[in-house]
Parts: C-alpha cells; structure tokens; sequence
C-alpha cells in the first residue's frame, strides 16, 4: 500500500523543483531521487552545485532563504541505492524556504579517490562550521573554506569517525596507552594560537588580552569554550569551540537497531527528554508507513509540552541567574520538579523517559493521570505571572539584556537560526503551526514573537510559549481520545503478541521482530520537529535492515552557537553571558 | 563599670570576638534566609536548625591545605586577605555600640571609617594582581574603578550628617540623634549612602568584582582555605560595618524607648539592615560595570552633592 502512495506522489515531487530552475540547469540535474518524505531532493555535479545552491536562494520563487543543514552519507556499504547515481561519498544540502514554506534537498556524488566540493561559506556563513563537520567525520574536502579543521573531534584524531572503516567501539581498536612522548604531543596540541583562530595579537594602540572562558565556566551551561580576544573588557573577536560533549551519536546509531536507538535520542538535548524521541520514531514512521492512532498522537503532544515547560523554566531561571539574580532559578526549579513528578508518574523516569515507541508509545496513560495534569494547570499560571513580575519586569535585567545581542530576520536565515531566536525577529514562524506534525494541527494555540532580536525579547517569547503550552495540554487534557496507544502495524516494537501462539508464521515474525528489531524497508527521510531550542531534525538512511545506515542529527543549537561572535563582538564580558544566556542551549544538542 | 568601660581592654577583647564571631554566624543566617526566601530549606543538619554549620565550615577551611598558586606573587597574594580583615576590624574601633561599650571616642571617627574603607580597595586589588589570573585581573580592575568611585559618593553623603551634627565624633552624632532621627532630614544621604555602602562591600548586586556568572569569582579565583575564608569572612564584616554605620549615622545607634537596653536596640537596628542586605542579595540582578560606573558618576554624585548644599542651605539658615 506504501508503494501505491509513493508512486502516486512522486509526480507531485517532481513538480514541486521550480520550472525556472529546471530550465536554467537543464542537462546539468544529474538525477532525481523521490524521497518518503515527499522533499525533492536532486543530484548535481560538483562543479555546479554553488550556482545551483545560489540559484536555489536567490532565484525564482519559492526562495530558499536558509541553509537547514549541510552533511554527507557513506555510500560504500550502502546496497539498495535504486534510481541514485553512483557515488562513494554523497554531500547533502538541505535547504528550508521560510516565504514557500518548503524544502529542497541537493545531493553532490563524490568518489574516495577525489573528495572535494567547493565550499557554500560564501553563500551562508552557517555553511562554516558545517562543512568542518562533514570534513572532520567524513575526510571530505571543502575547496575555498577559511579554517578548515577540525570542529568536534580533538585535532590530534587520526581518521574520520563516520567513514564505514571507521571503528565504532572501543573494543574494535587497540587498548589505549599514553605514553610520555603522546602526552607531550597531545599537550602541545592543546596550545592556544591565536593566529591560527584568526585573531591578532596586538592592535596599533593596544595589546589584546586573550581570555580561554571554558570549557569549565559557570555560565557556559556544559562544556563549552569560548576564546576571547579582549580589549580592556570589550569584545573584539570570540571564537567558539565546541566537541567537549561529543559522544558519537550518529555513529551509534549505525549500531543500533531502529528501536534501540530510542533512548539514546533522549539524550541529545537532554532537557527536550521524550521531545527528542518524537523526530525520530516519526521518521522511521514515515519510511515504515506506519500511522499512528489518534490516541498516541495526543499522548506524544501532550508529553512533548510538558517537556517544552521544563526545558523552558530551566532556560528562564539561568537566564536571570546569568544576568546575576539569584532567586528565580530555584522557584523555577520547584516548577520543574512538580511536573517531572507528573511526567515521572506516567513515563517511569524523569529527564530521559525514552517513552514514545515506533509506532506510538510505551505503555497508555495510568489511571488517574487527568487529576496530576489538571493540578499543573492549576499551579503553573499564577506562578508564570509571579515571575513575569520577578525577572521580566525587572529594570536591571531589562537594562542588561535588551539592545544586546541583536540580530535581524535576514541575519538569521544566513546563521541556520530556527525557534524562539527566530521568531524574536519578528517572524512568525513555528513548525507546529506552519507544518503540523502529530497532530498539532487539532490544536488551538498562538506563536508568540517579538520584533527587537535582542536577548530580552528571545527570553520574552520563551515565556509566552510557556503559556501556549499550557494552553495545549490543556486541550490533550480535555479531549483526549479512546483507542489504542500504539498501532497495530507488524513494524512496532515491542511486536504484537496476541496471535503468536496459534500460528507460527506470527510466531516468527514476532521473534525476529524482538531478536533482530524491526526491518524498515529501503527509505530515505528528514523529519524535523519544533524542539525545545529550534528545530530539531532527524535525516534517516534505511538500506532496508534491522538498523539504521545513516543517521544525521540536526540540532538547532550547534547553529545558534556559531553566531555568537557575529552578535556579540563589540560588546562586554558582561553582555556576552547575557547572549549565552539567552541563546538557551545545551551542549549534548551542540556535539551529539 | 570601670573594667568595662570604653576603651578597656576587655571591652576591647569582647567587642573584637563579637564581630567576629557575628560575621561567621551571618554566613549561616544568609543561607538559612536565602533558603527561607528561594523555597528551599538552607543548611539545617548540623546543630540545632544547623547552627553548628558555620563550624563544621570553619573546621573544613582550616585543614584544606595551605595553598599559594606557584605563579602567584607570593608577598601580596598572602597579604591581600589579611588586609581586608585587619581594615574593616579597624573600623569597628569608633563605632559606639551604645553609651558604655566602644574601642575608641575619636573626634574624626567618621574619617577614620572612610580611610579604612579606602584601604579596603587595596586588599581586593592586591589579591586579584598578585593571583597572575585573568579573571582575577578583571576582577581587581572592576574592584579598582567601583570601590574608588563610591567612596566619593559615600564620604559626600555622609556630610549632611556631620554638618548636622556638627562632629566628626560617631560618638556625638548619635547623642546628637535624641531630638530625632537623622534619617528624616538626610533620607537622601542615606539612600545614597545605603548604595555606595553595598558598593563598597561588594556584595550583590554591586558584587560586579567577584560576578560569578561572568569572571568566575573574580579577584579570588585562586584563593582556597584559609585565605578564601578570610576575603569571605571580611565580606560579612563589611556588612555588618556597613549596617552598624547606618544605625550610627541615621537610626540614633543605641537610641530607643527605655524598656530595651540600648544594646539590644543597636543590634535589632544593624540586624534589621543586614537581613535587608540580604534581601535585596535575594532580589535583584546584577547592572554592568558600566552602568554602575555611569549610575554613580552622573545620577548619585550630583544628587550627594545637592543633599549637602540643601543641609548647608537649611543649617545656616537657621543659625
């Protein structure tokens, strides 16, 4: 049946490529490749792809205004690549249309012998540190890019840990030893050299003052570093560097079996909790076509709101503590250990559930849940007002945070900015409202913004979202529907059992269903989701096994964390953990 | 009466242990009213409703070892701590605690307290230098620029009382103080004073030195044991200097209805001004060293400057 649809829908696809753009290129489109997840997604050479990206942004109608993500895929192992020209290594751009509100996948085929694409830098500068990624994991060149090195990986790694070869466990590779020799050689790695990040020493009048803030600071929230180049206390250049928290996300999942990978998302942005698992198991949905029953779809709402409260609480109450009041963060997290109580009593865990399941979720709701919910909508609106007043009304804070920090609409399409730092330009753009994902599209909620693009006005939005989600489990709350909690679909896990001890082709399939997971058939599929901190995306490989071929995570944060020194130089040291502070980020969500 | 008067060495002994003492117990009562105010319980193990936790504190920071960074400038980096300490307990030798107990009845006790103050700075300064630290280099120019700038406002606001007064005596100005309070003519000063105070003990939220959240803790970023403990024990000295000034200056010291012993009403009166401090600790985020800078140089300078003229204005006028 799955089939029925694709076939009906690719010419749909294909229509949607822009004629002007087809015509401009006509003989250079290498091939079209129809995805499950209905993006047209189309294969140029590597000499064209600059063009055919700028063309993509600036050209006709729909005008993809950001580069959403930009990664690559191993294709020597890959075995079901049916319709896809040849390619060893493939680069993949994906870009977003925010005026068309759509996307458009652009493939570039590369073989082992010759990696190398020119690089996308001079198109957006989010391109950046993208491209150090893909080189940093894959090997793959990017001609004309101004540092690269590598981004997440320590600069002393040798190989590229996303390339097939590439060990994934500890146990595959030689015992590790440090020997005095290494230690000195791993210590001189570490050397700061300002020169190499692209920073002067000294100015004509002044010698600048360089400042290591992290990867152990209080205000950084994780491991994260940024290095300073300071005059007196003003800003003149601020380098981020990232990789503390990597754990090699995307590399396990090619161990994992699509179920067993659920819990590991959780950890991504690790106060996003089941929000995180709600990409993912929609896009092996998508690619298993499995439909989720109304029921589930409320439950998985209703679960990820709850989240969005805790994450923001916690942003809101750091925020103010960051800009230097003390209080609000432990009213805050008074909140927040109410409603992990609730999300505890119906999930089992508090910050990492891992509780939505392919296919729906893990178990239905315990008796009695209607009562805790109805009790936090109770609590938590006086206590949101209580610390409008506290820290929003404040005139130190509104001194410290507002005017800093700001950027523009354009300024965030050209950075990969999504979320609540979006919409505090002034746009009102949030994926649940824009394109409903599980459901949302039953509900009845506003997206808050705001017009300055500075830090007041980001936390300003946070805590009007707050609201609105209230207001959405409110609905779940009222209206939620009967049925089961998971679907029916032979793909879930854990499988039915009902049948398996009446006949045994159920008895098998059920078997190798628990042994070996799932095996999802040979799709491709992005689904992204408006998470905690922006839009989170999971892009999925299937090669029509029991796990996943490829995974590629795309968080919101690691784009936002690129732009601070874009939005903060010139300011103070003060002004910059404002920024920080009001970028609302996790780390995990940075390195994955 | 004799053994205990003014200026005896047990007044002296007693006093000196007091304030000590005192300022130990004020980091417990912060923390059980920090605790009392943020939802959540504050120390309350040790001891009756832990009490005894600033001495399980005190045992910690004795026996952590005895630690100079070896970058350090060794001199100055031990000498920092023991200065803010030795200043501040300098300045409690002119405050009257009530009639009988006191050090010392200086006739320029009010400039004794503020050239203490000034010699504060050096200690916060020193430490920062000394520590070969970035952020504590930061930390000591911050200190540097604040604390010299909100001496200024502070001695000026403080001059509407001495002319008031007509004394220099910290002694005189509270007796000056039976008719009534100075804390209705000079509400100005003392607001300003009340500013400039915080200033200068660097507490939140003028503890732009120190900012946590920005330069980790500032200017004693390399500071453990002992050492730390003394900067940290100084901090509450200050407060309760601070606090014990305000009651001197514009709350009639020891002055109250007869049914309480006049020390007990200094006590209640510096108590009242050091659980406010703590509140506003509570309450209020942090400016940036710029705007304090801008706040104290072009709104309280004038306005000290326009509270004293007015005092002179009304005290001549009615000579």
């Amino acid at each position: 049946m799955s089939v029925a649809v694709a076939a009906s829908s690719k010419q749909d696809v294909s229509s949607r490529i822009p004629p002007g753009l087809r015509a401009k290129f006509a003989g250079r489109i290498v091939a079209e490749q129809f995805t499950c997840d209905g993006i047209p997604t189309v294969w140029v050479d590597r000499a064209d792809v600059v063009e055919f990206l700028r063309e993509l942004r600036d050209g006709e109608k729909p005008r993809f205004e950001m580069l959403f993500d930009l990664t690559a895929i191993d294709e020597r192992l890959r075995t079901r690549r049916e319709g896809q020209p040849a390619s060893e290594f493939t680069v993949v751009y994906h870009l977003m249309s925010f005026s068309g509100n759509c996307d458009f996948r652009v493939k570039v085929a590369l073989f082992d012998a010759d990696l190398g694409v020119p690089t996308a830098t001079g198109l957006w500068p989010a391109a950046n540190w993208y491209e150090r990624e893909v080189w940093d994991m894959f090997g793959i060149d990017f001609a004309g890019h101004p540092n690269l090195f590598r981004l997440i990986l320590p600069p002393t790694w040798e190989g590229h840990p996303l390339r097939k070869e590439h060990p994934a466990r500890a146990t595959e590779m030689d015992p590790y030893s440090l020997d005095d020799d290494q230690a000195a050689y791993e210590q001189g790695a570490l050397l700061f050299n300002p020169e190499q990040w692209g920073m002067q020493r000294k100015s004509e009048n002044s010698e600048f003052m360089f400042l290591n803030l992290g990867p152990n600071h209080p205000s950084v929230h994780g491991a994260f570093r940024i290095a300073l180049q300071l005059d007196g206390e003003t800003l003149i250049d601020a380098v981020p560097d990232i990789g503390y928290h990597h754990r090699g996300a995307e590399k396990m999942a090619e161990r994992q079996s699509w179920h067993t990978f659920i819990p590991y998302t959780d950890r991504i942005d690790y106060l996003g909790g089941v929000m995180n698992n709600l990409p993912y198991v929609m896009a092996v949905e998508k690619m298993a076509g499995i439909e989720v029953p109304e029921r589930a779809k409320v439950i998985r709402v209703m679960l990820a709101e709850m989240f969005r409260l805790c994450s923001h609480l916690l942003f809101y109450g750091t925020f103010a503590q960051d800009v230097g009041q003390l209080s609000p963060i432990f009213y805050m997290f008074v909140e927040r250990e109410r409603i992990f109580n609730i999300i505890e009593s119906i999930c089992g865990a508090r910050m990492h559930p891992g509780w939505f399941r392919i296919g729906g979720v893990a178990q239905d709701l315990p008796e009695g849940w209607d009562m805790r919910v109805r009790e936090l909508l109770e609590f938590m609106p006086p206590r949101i007002d209580e610390y409008d007043a506290m820290v929003l009304d404040n005139g130190v804070l509104k001194r410290r945070t507002q005017g800093i920090g700001v950027y523009d609409t354009q300024e965030a399409f050209d950075w990969g900015v999504t979320g609540a730092g979006l919409r505090a330009t002034g746009l009102e753009w949030d994926f649940r409202k824009q394109r409903p994902y599980a459901g949302y599209d039953n509900f009845e909620f506003d997206v808050p913004i705001a017009v300055n693009g500075d830090c007041y006005d980001r936390c300003a939005v946070r805590v009007e979202e707050m609201r609105q989600s209230l207001r959405i489990i409110k609905q779940c709350l009222d209206n939620m529907p009967g049925g089961p909690y998971k679907s029916e679909h032979p793909l879930t896990t854990p499988p039915r059992k009902k049948e398996t001890l009446r006949d045994i082709e159920t008895l098998i399939n059920h078997f190798l269903s628990v042994s070996w997971g799932p095996v999802v058939p040979p799709e491709e599929a992005t689904v992204a989701i408006e998470a905690t901190k922006g839009i989170n995306s999971y892009y999925l490989v299937s090669d029509g096994s029991g796990g996943s071929y490829r995974t590629r995570i795309r968080t919101p944060s690691f784009a936002h964390l690129q732009m601070i020194p874009h939005i903060s130089n010139g300011f103070m040291v003060a002004d910059l953990i404002a920024i920080i502070a009001s970028i609302d980020f996790v780390m995990a969500d940075v390195d994955r | 009466m004799s053994s205990f008067a003014v200026g005896s060495g047990l007044s002296i002994a007693s006093i000196l242990l007091a304030v000590i003492v005192l300022a130990a117990m004020l980091i417990w009562v912060e923390r059980r009213l920090l605790g009392f105010w943020q939802e959540r319980l504050g120390p309350n193990r040790v001891g009756w409703f832990g009490i005894l936790q600033v001495v399980a504190d005190m045992i910690k920071i004795f026996t952590k070892e005895d630690w100079v960074p070896p970058f350090a400038d060794r001199l100055s980096f031990v000498l920092a701590p023991a200065i803010i300490m030795v200043v501040v307990l300098m300045s409690f030798a002119v405050i009257p605690f009530t009639p009988e107990i006191g050090v010392i009845d200086s006739n320029i006790g009010v400039l004794f307290v503020l050239a203490m103050a000034s010699l504060g700075a050096y200690s916060v300064m020193l430490g920062g230098l000394s520590s070969n630290n970035k952020y504590a280099l930061l930390g000591s120019l911050r200190a540097a620029a604040q604390m010299v700038s909100y001496e200024v406002f502070m001695g000026i606001s403080l001059l509407g009382v001495v002319v008031l007064a007509g004394s220099f005596n910290l002694r005189g100005i509270v007796e000056s103080q039976a008719d009534g309070w100075y804390i209705i003519p000079q509400c100005i000063g003392f607001l300003i004073f009340l500013i400039a105070g915080v200033a200068e003990s660097h507490r939140l939220p003028f503890d732009i030195p120190e900012a946590e959240q920005e330069i980790c803790a500032g200017y004693h970023t390399e500071y453990s044991g002992m050492k730390f403990g003394m900067f940290f024990v100084g901090e509450y000295l200050g407060l309760v200097l601070i606090s014990s000034l305000i009651t001197v200056l514009f709350f009639g010291g020891w002055l109250g209805p007869s049914f309480l012993p006049p020390i007990v009403w200094f006590a209640l009166k510096a108590g009242f001004f050091i659980a406010f401090f703590i509140l506003m600790r509570a309450a209020l985020p942090r400016p940036r060293y710029d705007q304090l800078m801008s706040y104290g140089w072009l709104f309280l300078l004038p306005l000290s400057l326009l509270n004293l003229l007015l005092t002179g204005v009304v005290v001549l006028s009615t000579l």
